[in-house]
């Protein structure tokens, strides 16, 4: 039977840097196995939030426990379990990559053959073996990125915390740092930080969505599509013109139609909780018109992300998530 | 303590890295050189000492120091790598001497590299070599009282330049407060105590204490005080301004 532990526990968290509060009050959990997308707008708190748990920065008030341990009053411990790629991945550019590991290596306590074997398996583990002997400001972003991610992981930490790990990287090095993410995953917690949505549903198991220092989402990447006024709305386009608009609107549990981008193409609002998809297909079989797409939408994370966090900086109430959201009028709803 | 020395490695080992090493102590050898056989007239003086080199060592010291010292955190803030450093297991008085401790050991090494001229007055004739090494001693003190200051600079800014001119002050005035012309500015208005106080903190006049030979106690404990302070505020500083 699986006792659930609380491995990463964060009590009212606050920081301020003089009057700018960066964080108010953030209190939540992260329990085994899950990996954590930290979401939100640039200047939301994210990254101050995880220089707090990484020990970097000491919160205002509030209290961060990573398995029990304190880590405002006792960091060290803390920062043995956890292994962290600041923002940018730093490292030491006079350095070569296989030097720099074996610094981390022995400051994280190992010695002797013991930092060597380290060494090996992460640079097995990142695929490193091409640029050991290059100096780390000589390499690509994507290969810094992945010497970052490959000091975070030497001692195989239980927490790994990872600040916009794929900032700035081509498609093709986001791509490989997504995978190396879901490789280190499978027994660790980890908290992953972005401004990027399509990483969240790539990666996490959960998302939380911060703005202005409060949390104001927060649940699985489905969850949160589900948010969206777009969720169970129906796209469709016809292959000529013709008068749809008031015919669809005139269907039952229709809310609203928008007109989309492309010629002939329309989204469909249901009443929040209703289906409308059985109807929609009625129609367009009676009126016999010619459909070119008919798609149920699942929901847009983007759509949420932009009603959860401009609605919480005109100081709206926070959304629940089993409160169904209604859908707003919008600038393309005839 | 581990991690202590795992820092003091890597920094001495960075030193070399760069040409930052190679340059300095070439330039600290020349420099010392001419200071020492054309204007401090070695030959000249047809004296079996090294006067001559350590007189001018506090002047060499106040350019070349805090040129040394003035990369110590300026360069762990503006790369971001302090965010790393002080994430890693380790605490802040590790890091913080580990580091200081690479700089005074690699300007140490410089200080030992101009043994030629040891070896010179000693082919030339009989010196006191007691008296030298206390000398050699006493200059690597100081080299520690300067890199202290520079550390605690260093780490106030992200600009290396700025580190490096503000150490460059606040050492020069360290090596100056006991110069007669500075101490006459203050000796007709000012009570005692103050000039007393002047000429007590001043590197120079400690400095000269010891390479006359005779090393005291006070002496030892001027410099290692003044080591420990500025490292201290060195702590306070990073505490206050690490995440800037």
């Amino acid at each position: 039977m699986e006792v659930p532990i609380t491995m990463i526990k964060i009590t009212n968290l606050k920081k301020r840097f003089g009057d700018l509060c960066a964080v108010s009050d953030l209190s939540f959990q992260v329990n085994p196995g899950e990996v954590l997308g930290f979401l939100g707008p640039n200047g939301a708190g994210k990254s101050t939030t995880m220089k707090m748990l990484t020990g970097f920065l000491s919160p205002s008030s509030g209290d961060i426990s990573i398995f029990g341990i304190n880590v405002a009053s006792k960091p060290l411990e803390a920062q043995r379990l956890i292994g962290y790629l600041p923002e940018g991945a730093p490292s030491y550019g006079d350095m070569t990559v296989l030097s720099f590991l074996k610094f981390i290596a022995a400051v994280r306590g190992y010695r002797g053959s013991d930092v060597d074997a380290r060494v090996e398996s992460v640079i097995n583990k990142i695929q490193l073996e091409k640029v050991l002997y290059q100096r780390i400001e000589t390499l690509s972003k994507g290969f810094k990125r992945r010497v970052g991610l490959a000091q975070a992981i030497i001692h195989d930490p239980k927490v790994l915390i990872l600040d916009e790990p794929t900032d700035g990287l081509d498609p093709n090095q986001k791509h490989q740092v997504r995978e190396l993410i879901k490789n280190l995953s499978k027994d660790k917690i980890v908290i992953i930080s972005t401004h990027i949505l399509e990483e969240v549903h790539a990666v996490c198991t959960r998302a939380l969505i911060i703005s202005s220092g409060t949390i104001v989402a927060d649940g699985s990447p489905d969850q949160l599509s589900a948010m969206s006024k777009y969720h169970q709305a129906v796209s469709l386009k016809l292959s000529q013109p013709c008068d749809a608009v008031s015919a669809l609107k005139a269907l039952a549990d229709v809310d609203s139609v928008a007109v989309g981008e492309e010629p002939n193409s329309y989204v469909v609002f249901p009443v929040p909780g209703k289906s409308i998809l059985k109807a929609v297909n009625q129609l367009l079989h009676d009126r016999d018109w010619q459909v070119e797409e008919l798609h149920v939408e699942k929901g847009r994370l983007d759509d949420v992300f932009r009603q959860v966090t401009l609605s919480s900086a005109h100081g709206q109430s926070q959304y629940k998530l089993d409160q169904s959201v209604k859908a707003e009028e919008s600038e393309g709803v005839v | 303590m581990n991690g202590l020395i795992v820092v003091l490695k890597r920094e001495l080992a960075a030193y070399f890295l760069t040409p930052l090493a190679y340059v300095f102590i070439v330039i600290f050898l020349i420099l010392s050189g001419i200071f020492t056989f054309y204007l401090g007239r070695f030959y000249e003086r047809g004296q079996a000492d090294l006067v001559s080199f350590f007189n001018f060592i506090p002047w060499l010291y106040l350019i070349l120091v805090p040129a040394v010292a003035m990369r110590l955190w300026s360069e762990e803030r503006r790369s971001g790598t302090i965010e790393l450093l002080m994430t890693l297991p380790l605490t802040l008085f590790e890091v913080i001497v580990g580091k200081f401790l690479a700089a005074w050991l690699f300007v140490g090494l410089a200080l030992l590299l101009t043994f030629p001229t040891w070896i010179t007055v000693n082919y030339l004739g009989q010196p006191d070599n007691g008296v030298i090494l206390a000398s050699y001693a006493g200059s690597w003190l100081m080299a520690g009282g300067f890199l202290a200051v520079g550390s605690c600079l260093s780490a106030a800014t992200k600009s290396q330049v700025v580190a490096f001119i503000m150490t460059l002050v606040i050492c020069f005035t360290f090596v100056a407060s006991g110069f007669p012309m500075v101490q006459d500015a203050f000796s007709h208005w000012a009570p005692v105590w103050v000039l007393d106080g002047l000429s007590v903190l001043s590197f120079l006049s400690h400095f000269d204490a010891i390479s006359r030979g005779v090393i005291e106690l006070r002496d030892i404990v001027y410099f290692l005080v003044m080591i420990g302070a500025w490292l201290m505020a060195t702590g306070i500083i990073l505490n206050m301004k690490k995440a800037d």
